[in-house]
């Protein structure tokens, strides 16, 4: 089957063609006239206070005692808090209680919140919390991975897992080949850093305005903070300045400490942590160690893989059991495991407590088997490309993956051949070759990697979204549903829906402010589900209100409700020189006026999906999008810094929703990634500080990084096989993938060092010193 | 005067106590309620906080005009903003709710995503707008290095910054009031000046005052002097008072340090300080003149330099800071002093009305220790012209984990004269090789009087490592440093060889 030539499966009936057009984000003239309103923007009320927070000198110490009198007698401070004025459960876990809001009796990171100060401003409160002393009996913290696995430091159990007999594929094998790898970790740096603003409410009620991924959680995690029922907290997010996964399980511990202060004082609270102290007290990618064994056949097919990955989770569990599963989900990447053992190791280290990054665990499952098929590649002197389409998953057999889920939607086949053919990756790779012969000191690279990536939350119970749909009596129309907007789009993408569900103008649709109060018991905006999940919720809200919307026309018009279309702003019925027609604006009006509700609210839940936690087998994901990026770069080799050259990337999101939205998510995800591989490099000191924590020290890509030539496709005539949301396929994650075409294009140049006798071996992030120092045993191996 | 007054975004801001440590973030967002412009860092170095500062300049037919830079506005302190106008992100759209076109092209490019970084952008762009014709790719990279965006990818905003100079002639045609037209209309390259320009250049040549201005607070005061003179005066006075300079250094002592001082003493005003002059042995650099202006006077001399400059912090950096900040802060980081030393800059220093001029490399004694008295104040620095004997080679080199806006690891700067194959004169400085910029003696020596070749080179690579002894950190480790500064010697030498038309392969020997 051709997906890319042939549509096998249904093309969106669209009437009016909301979806699938390249409308703009919704906010876009707000963002750039400065009008768009952040937490930080709102209007606060006369009288509010804002709060810093007093965070632990040391990675590992028993906190004796400390000594606040300074804090408290500082210019403009009004209260100072710690653990014992937290009136409820001083914790902020999500999954485990193992994340304290404010620390009592130990210090497991540098940067751990202590207490709280809060003052008249922002600057004195800042100032107030440096003044603290503290008694500390310092202990000896536990700062890698290594040291990790030798004290069997751990914050969750380690899991065992795999398919077939490993040990024995292994023995059997006619090529072995064993090593090890490693990637550090990413800060989201998210433009707009934590903040979560607090108001006291009558009745002992909070209310929450807070930059986060998640209001549920927030609201939940408040409430069990304050000992309030959730009913008694709101909290409302309309946008974020960025989120990545950095405020999926973070913004918790913000807005509970904004409440818990908002409550004492009966004034609004507002908590916005400075760049420097949001890269030191919040948590980041997680970095993995990684071993394996190899047993593969003349062709580099895998016949038997041993894989071990060790991750760095920081002090404690946070997202980091979900985070390691879709690790051991993703090791496979696109490639078929007969017999696989993996064994998975969530080490404790005192660091800040490693969360969801975008791709949450899938990258730093794929870094592992990307780094292998290029060592098979070289071990059997092929080009990579071929070893990993050796390996690439069958369409009718070798296609189940080792936790058990058959993939039946794999277009990998179709689309790494053509991206191959559109980059004419086999001659530039030749010419490359020949050219660094000649080339003193530059030397290229290029590759080409393929991503498969799981949709859908591990956790089949988070699959689940709920929206509300209000039509007011002037047509204008309000969608509300349990998503966040980050800016990837969601909000446009739902307002879309609705339009093409309603046959109705866009204009008349506004997204409001994701509320607790209007939606409850929402996911995470998280696992790029957004669009899947609140798309079809608002989608079924439609639903129902065009059937009470045509159960009232038909009666008007006497004909059946089947007949009544929902199209050009408005309703027809008949056709030819008898078509009725009723605008939205009267329509809307007249069924107020007849007292029809206006008002709907949709739910959906994934089907299909089930997951067992014990076992790591099931269909945990609803379906898989593809894509394929080639990547050239060229190495400096007297200083090892590198440039990305040129960049061709085709990507698979189905039907697209919004190709411009989709291809902004393609460019600034795989962007995001390069930067994770390449220059964003976080260091930590001997003694466990993080020495990295602003952007003088911690370098995210610029525009400059972005290569010459970037060509981005979606893949077009392939609509998803499953029955999402007008067949669109999530965007936000996958292409964060596609960047490992940088790394082993990297590779590839510093391989042409020693004329490709040696395999370079290069963690990530590959930085200038990491390229020179492999270079140079490069040459050393000449 | 004692009264600071600017124009934000058309309004006569007035203000006779000021805290002299506000930014002007902090008052636009705070005080005027002005929230378009963002925080993001605090430190100059996201751009989220970009705005557009307009100064009165002369152009060549003595007109006033309005230069317009961007700058950071979380460290810039609110009282240097006397006389000046700012424009921030509120400021761009027609009241008849046109969008700028730099606005419509970053909506019509899809160029904002969570949109948070998006109002420093467009800043940005309408900063390269009002000051380049038609920018290439390349040269708008530079322009918006300073800002960072983690969504999109920078993609479509490259593509906005083509499209605005499409959309602006119909834009700018429609607009309703002169300020508007000027604003919505690139720049051109020697045209008149428009009447919003004319206009905005009056209101800016009222405020202009030639008293120093003095403003008072109970967190401290804030002195401009207009004349060498009395500046000289202030610092000996106060020898503990700040200097102030375009504060993009200071301006974290206030952000991140959250340190005050009493007492801030701005060179930014004193007019002989912002001048760039032409003498017979070269150029006199006023110690206010801003990175930007400084590195153009220079290179016309040397233009080999040029590319390092564009890699020295960001546009709003350079159009901020200056030349006489960076040496007077004598960072062992600072990326001036290599090439300054290299092509022997020498260095006024000024102790009330004594003056003295020394060789630039001899003010750094030691990491932040200088061979300046108390009270004593870099007045200028002089660039040499370029020497006139044999062949002279002259290039830095910068190491950073990112090309652009990035502090050095290493920063390397080599001048080699050559007479007949051999070398006559050599002068090699590093930065983040020592606890200041210094001078590589003994490489140095290992060339001189050599033949200029590959085999030189290499023992003076060698004696590279017993010049420093470079340290390790979150930048990059001692090892690395050591190396890559060798390696420079060696890029240096293929570079040469290249020029001089041999089988060298200079053109192919650098990534960026």
């Amino acid at each position: 089957m051709n997906a890319l030539l042939n549509p096998t499966h249904l093309q969106i009936d669209v009437s009016t063609h909301v979806v699938a057009t390249s409308t703009r984000h919704e906010s876009a003239h707000l963002h750039v006239t400065g009008e768009a309103i952040y937490t930080d923007d709102i209007a606060a009320p006369r009288g509010t206070l804002s709060a810093a927070i007093g965070y632990a000198p040391a990675a590992h110490a028993v906190l004796k005692s400390f000594d606040l009198s300074a804090v408290v007698a500082a210019p403009g401070v009004v209260a100072v808090y710690t653990a014992k004025d937290v009136p409820g459960v001083n914790n902020y876990g999500g999954i485990v209680l193992d994340d304290p809001i404010l620390a009592t009796d130990l210090i497991e990171y540098h940067g751990q919140p202590v207490f709280m100060v809060v003052a008249e401003s922002h600057l004195l409160a800042r100032k107030a919390a440096k003044l603290a002393q503290f008694d500390l009996e310092i202990r000896t913290p536990i700062l890698s991975i290594d040291d990790a696995l030798a004290a069997k430091s751990y914050v969750l159990d380690p899991v065992t897992t795999g398919r077939g007999d490993a040990e024995t594929a292994l023995a059997r094998a006619p090529h072995r080949i064993n090593g090890k790898t490693a990637h550090g970790g990413q800060d989201h740096f998210y433009l707009e850093g934590m903040i979560a603003m607090a108001h006291p409410v009558e009745d002992g009620q909070i209310a929450i305005q807070c930059s986060t991924q998640h209001p549920t959680e927030v609201q939940h995690i408040v409430a069990r903070a304050m000992a309030l029922p959730d009913a008694k907290v709101r909290v409302e997010c309309r946008r974020m300045g960025g989120g990545f996964g950095g405020k999926e399980s973070q913004p918790a511990l913000f807005a509970s400490l904004c409440a818990i202060a908002a409550a004492r004082l009966g004034r609004s609270v507002k908590m916005r942590l400075d760049r420097d102290d949001d890269m030191i007290i919040t948590g980041k990618r997680h970095p993995f160690q990684f071993e394996y064994d190899i047993g593969f056949d003349d062709d580099g097919r895998i016949l038997g893989a041993d894989l071990l990955l060790a991750s760095d989770c920081g002090y404690s569990a946070d997202l980091s059991g979900p985070v390691n599963a879709r690790a051991i989900c993703h090791v496979d990447n696109a490639y078929y495991l007969e017999h696989v053992r993996i064994r998975n190791f969530p080490c404790k280290t005192h660091k800040v407590s490693n969360t969801a990054f975008r791709g949450f665990g899938g990258p730093q499952g794929m870094f592992l088997i990307e780094h292998v098929m290029d060592e098979i590649a070289h071990t059997l002197g092929k080009d990579p490309l071929d070893v990993r389409q050796h390996n690439f998953y069958g369409l009718t057999e070798r296609n189940e993956t080792h936790y058990g889920q058959a993939i039946d939607d794999n277009i990998l086949h179709e689309i790494v051949p053509e991206l191959e053919r559109r980059a004419d990756y086999r001659a530039r790779r030749a010419a490359l070759r020949e050219q660094n012969k000649s080339s003193r000191v530059i030397k290229r690279g290029i590759a080409v990697t393929p991503v498969k990536f799981g949709i859908s939350f591990n956790a089949s119970h988070l699959n689940q979204a709920g929206a509300l749909v209000n039509i007011y009596s002037d047509g204008s129309v309000i969608v509300n549903h349990g998503g966040t907007e980050m800016g990837q789009g969601l909000f446009t993408k739902v307002a879309q829906v609705v339009a093409e569900e309603l046959g109705i103008d866009f204009k008349r649709i506004r997204v409001s402010t994701t509320d607790t109060s209007k939606v409850p018991n929402t996911s995470a905006t998280a696992a790029s589900s957004g669009s899947d999940l609140n798309g079809m919720a608002a989608k079924e809200a439609c639903r129902i209100l065009r059937l009470r919307l045509a159960e009232f026309a038909g009666k008007k018009w006497d004909v059946d409700t089947s007949a009544i279309r929902f199209v050009n702003d408005g309703i027809e019925a008949g056709t030819g020189g008898e078509v009725r027609r009723w605008g939205f604006t009267e329509l809307a009006h007249d069924a107020w006026f007849a007292r029809i509700s206006l008002s709907a609210q949709g739910f959906y839940k994934t089907p299909k999906i089930h997951w067992n936690r014990d076992t790591f087998k099931g269909r945990p994901f609803y379906y898989f999008a593809y894509g394929v990026a080639c990547a050239q770069v060229a190495i400096d080799t007297l200083t090892g810094e590198s440039k990305v050259e040129r960049v061709d990337i085709l990507h698979d999101v189905g039907s697209s929703l919004n190709p411009a939205l989709d291809k902004g998510q393609v460019e600034g995800a795989f962007i995001q990634g390069m930067g994770w591989l390449t220059g964003e490099e976080l260091v930590w000191n001997g003694k466990g500080v993080l020495t990295t924590h602003a952007p003088s020290t911690y370098k995210i890509p610029t525009a400059a990084d972005v290569p010459e030539q970037f060509n981005v496709w979606l893949v077009e005539n392939s609509p998803n096989r499953e029955d999402t949301i007008y067949r669109s396929k999530a965007v936000g994650e996958p292409p964060l993938m596609l960047a490992f075409a940088v790394h082993h294009a990297i590779r590839d140049a510093i391989s042409s060092v020693s004329d490709y006798k040696t395999s370079a071996q290069i963690a990530a992030p590959a930085t200038a010193e990491a390229i020179l120092n492999a270079v140079m045993k490069a040459q050393a191996a000449c | 005067m004692n009264v600071v007054r600017f124009l934000l975004n058309g309004v006569l801001i007035e203000r006779d106590s000021v805290d002299p440590h506000m930014t002007l973030l902090d008052f636009v967002r705070e005080e005027r309620r002005l929230t378009g412009t963002k925080e993001g860092c605090a430190e100059g170095d996201c751009g989220a906080c970009t705005v557009v500062i307009g100064q009165l300049c002369k152009d060549g037919a003595g007109r006033d005009r309005v230069s317009l830079s961007p700058i950071n506005a979380c460290i810039r302190l609110l009282p240097t903003l006397d006389g000046k106008a700012i424009f921030t992100v509120e400021s761009l759209k027609a009241a008849s709710g046109t969008l700028h076109p730099t606005q419509q092209a970053m909506v019509d490019c899809h160029g904002s995503q969570c949109g948070f970084c998006t109002p420093g952008f467009v800043m940005a762009l309408f900063a390269l707008f009002k000051n380049e014709t038609s920018p290439s790719r390349a040269r708008t990279c530079e322009a918006i290095a300073g800002n960072l965006c983690r969504c999109t990818g920078y993609r479509p905003i490259l593509d906005a910054a083509q499209v605005m100079y499409q959309t602006a002639p119909a834009a700018a045609s429609a607009c309703a009031t002169g300020m508007e037209q000027w604003l919505f209309s690139p720049a051109t390259s020697d045209a008149p000046p428009l009447p919003g320009e004319s206009e905005l250049a009056e209101k800016l040549v009222a405020l202009a005052h030639s008293d120093a201005l003095r403003v008072k607070s109970p967190a401290g005061t804030f002195t401009a002097p207009r004349t060498v003179e009395d500046f000289s005066a202030a610092v000996l006075a106060h020898p503990d008072a700040w200097i102030l300079g375009g504060g993009t250094d200071i301006g974290l002592w206030v952000t991140k340090g959250l340190q005050t001082n009493g007492t801030i003493i701005y060179t930014g005003d004193v007019a002989a300080l912002k001048r760039v002059d032409e003498t017979e042995i070269g150029i006199r650099i006023g110690a206010a003149v801003t990175l930007e202006t400084a590195f153009h006077a220079m290179n016309r001399l040397y233009p080999e330099l040029a590319h390092v400059w564009t890699r020295f912090a960001s546009w709003p950096i350079r159009s901020s800071g200056t030349l006489g900040g960076n040496v007077a802060n004598g960072s062992p980081i600072g990326d001036s002093m290599p090439a300054l030393i290299a092509i022997g800059a020498e260095v006024v220093l000024r102790h009330g009305e004594k003056q003295r001029t020394i060789a630039l490399e001899s003010l750094y004694l030691d990491y932040k220790k200088q061979s300046r008295d108390a009270g004593e104040w870099v007045e200028a620095i002089i660039v040499p012209k370029r020497s006139t004997t044999g062949v002279f080679h002259v290039a830095s080199y910068k190491n950073s984990k990112r090309n652009e806006q990035d502090i050095s690891a290493v920063c390397a700067a080599i001048a080699v004269t050559t007479e007949r194959g051999v070398v006559t004169q050599c002068r090699i400085a590093f930065g983040g090789m020592a606890g200041t910029s210094k001078r590589a003696a003994l490489a140095e020596q290992a060339l001189i009087g050599k033949a200029w070749s590959e085999a030189t080179v290499r023992t003076a690579m060698e004696a590279l490592s017993h010049d420093y002894s470079p340290m390790s950190d979150m930048r990059a480790s001692a090892a690395y440093r050591m190396q890559v500064a060798q390696n420079h010697l060696l890029r240096f030498w293929l570079e040469s060889d290249a020029r001089q038309g041999s089988q060298g392969e200079a053109q192919a020997a650098r990534v960026f």
